[in-house]
């Protein structure tokens, strides 16, 4: 249990996807400017993290460790993740058409987005049960909505302000990011 | 255009639709091998144009060594995705073109990581996650819809080599900031070339932190608009 806790602290916190790891800064840069956007994002990207984890660490335990084909994990896990989108995707639609016209758009976006791919093969790597990458999943996409709501606010109010010309739009963002990074280096040596 | 802008890691629907734009002012104008090697290389720069594949370019740019290894890996990628998908884009339906592309592209990650592993364990550890990567870089996978799904085998190497290089220009570029600001001193492969005094005593730590790599690249965008490489927003 201690473990757990242990793992997802350290995702949320110390090893944030974003601001320590530089893990999904497209979608990071370029869905931050309005608020709701930002949130939408951050679910759809933890909706996808936490079945493409489940799914991946599955094959991972049963399939690919026990017939010793652990190196085919790259061209397995993307096309698992780019097929399970797809899936999620139409079952949405199908079900719930308010919820998929809220994230639908980001839905595909998210496919071959770095984190999804970074964290499923971080839980093999690690050696993680099922249960740890589910934690492990749960945590960067807690991490990567906090950091991308916090941003996103920070950015209303940045269109607002008198920013030189050249640092208009991604420059400025960056360096947003950069002490929105410091902030988060305090939490080293938490856990 | 609507598959570039779905299936494209990054939902920044401006840098496809430029993207696209050259593409089809290729087109229209004589376009020959080195003129495909050059564009890559500053008029459509990956990083600092495009502005694709920003992940690699903030985490391994703490190091010059990094830097280069993880330029060579993505050339490598890019030279032989960029060849296969274009000799076989005829035979590859439309439909399902997007999986193939992948699956190419996975393979060529999976030679390069299992030779670095072997070869070089040392470059293995240091880019660790990010090596891997390489595979949802959406340089990778913009240049094979945008460019080898439509083009000669040839062309497509050519628009490898140059949006390669454009890349690693890039990751130099930056590498070389941060490495020198951070530690004092420059060394490639574990040899050291210079030391800057009184900066090597007292290292700006900052800048090989993660906070640093996103405060070097904004000002350095900054300084490539007023220098009119960039573009305005």
């Amino acid at each position: 249990m201690n473990n757990l806790f242990t793992i997802f602290i350290g995702m949320v916190l110390i090893n944030n996807m974003i601001l320590a790891k530089f893990l999904g800064l497209c979608s990071f840069f370029g869905v931050s400017k309005k608020l709701s956007d930002a949130f939408s994002m951050g679910i759809a990207v933890t909706l996808v993290l936490l079945i493409a984890s489940i799914s991946t660490s599955l094959i991972f335990n049963y399939i690919l460790v026990p017939y010793e084909l652990e190196y085919m994990n790259i061209v397995i896990y993307i096309l698992v993740i780019a097929s399970l989108v797809q899936i999620v995707e139409v079952i949405i639609k199908r079900t719930n058409i308010a919820l998929y016209n809220a994230m639908g758009i980001y839905l595909p976006l998210i496919t071959t987005n770095c984190i999804v791919m970074a964290i499923t093969l971080l839980n093999s790597t690690e050696h993680y049960s099922v249960l740890e990458s589910v934690v492990n999943a749960l945590g960067a996409g807690v991490g990567y909505t906090f950091v991308i709501i916090i941003m996103s606010g920070i950015r209303e109010k940045l269109d607002l302000a008198d920013t030189p010309k050249s640092m208009r739009g991604l420059p400025v963002a960056f360096l947003t990011a950069a002490l929105l990074a410091l902030a988060f280096v305090g939490f080293n040596g938490m856990v | 255009m609507n598959d570039c802008k779905n299936k494209n890691n990054c939902p920044q629907a401006e840098a496809c639709n430029q993207q696209e734009q050259h593409i089809k002012s290729d087109k229209k104008s004589s376009s020959g091998f080195t003129k495909e090697l050059v564009k890559g290389i500053i008029t459509v720069n990956p990083v600092f144009i495009l502005i694709l594949g920003l992940c690699p370019v903030l985490a391994i740019t703490n190091t010059v060594t990094n830097a280069l290894g993880m330029s060579a890996g993505v050339i490598f990628v890019l030279l032989g995705s960029n060849i296969i998908i274009s000799s076989i884009r005829k035979v590859t339906p439309s439909m399902v073109r997007i999986p193939v592309f992948i699956v190419v592209i996975a393979t060529f990650v999976t030679i390069l990581s299992l030779v670095i592993e072997a070869y070089v364990p040392a470059l293995h550890k240091s880019l660790g996650i990010y090596l891997p990567l390489i595979v949802v870089n959406c340089i990778v996978l913009g240049r094979a819809e945008a460019f080898a799904s439509k083009n000669p085998v040839l062309l497509s190497a050519a628009d490898a080599i140059g949006e390669g290089i454009g890349f690693a220009i890039a990751l130099l570029v930056i590498s070389l900031i941060r490495e020198i600001m951070g530690t004092g001193k420059l060394e490639i492969f574990g040899k050291q070339l210079f030391e800057v005094p009184g900066l090597s005593e007292h290292p700006l730590i900052f800048f090989i932190s993660p906070p640093g790599a996103f405060l070097v690249i904004g000002v350095t965008m900054a300084i490539l608009r007023l220098a009119g490489v960039m573009k305005y927003e």
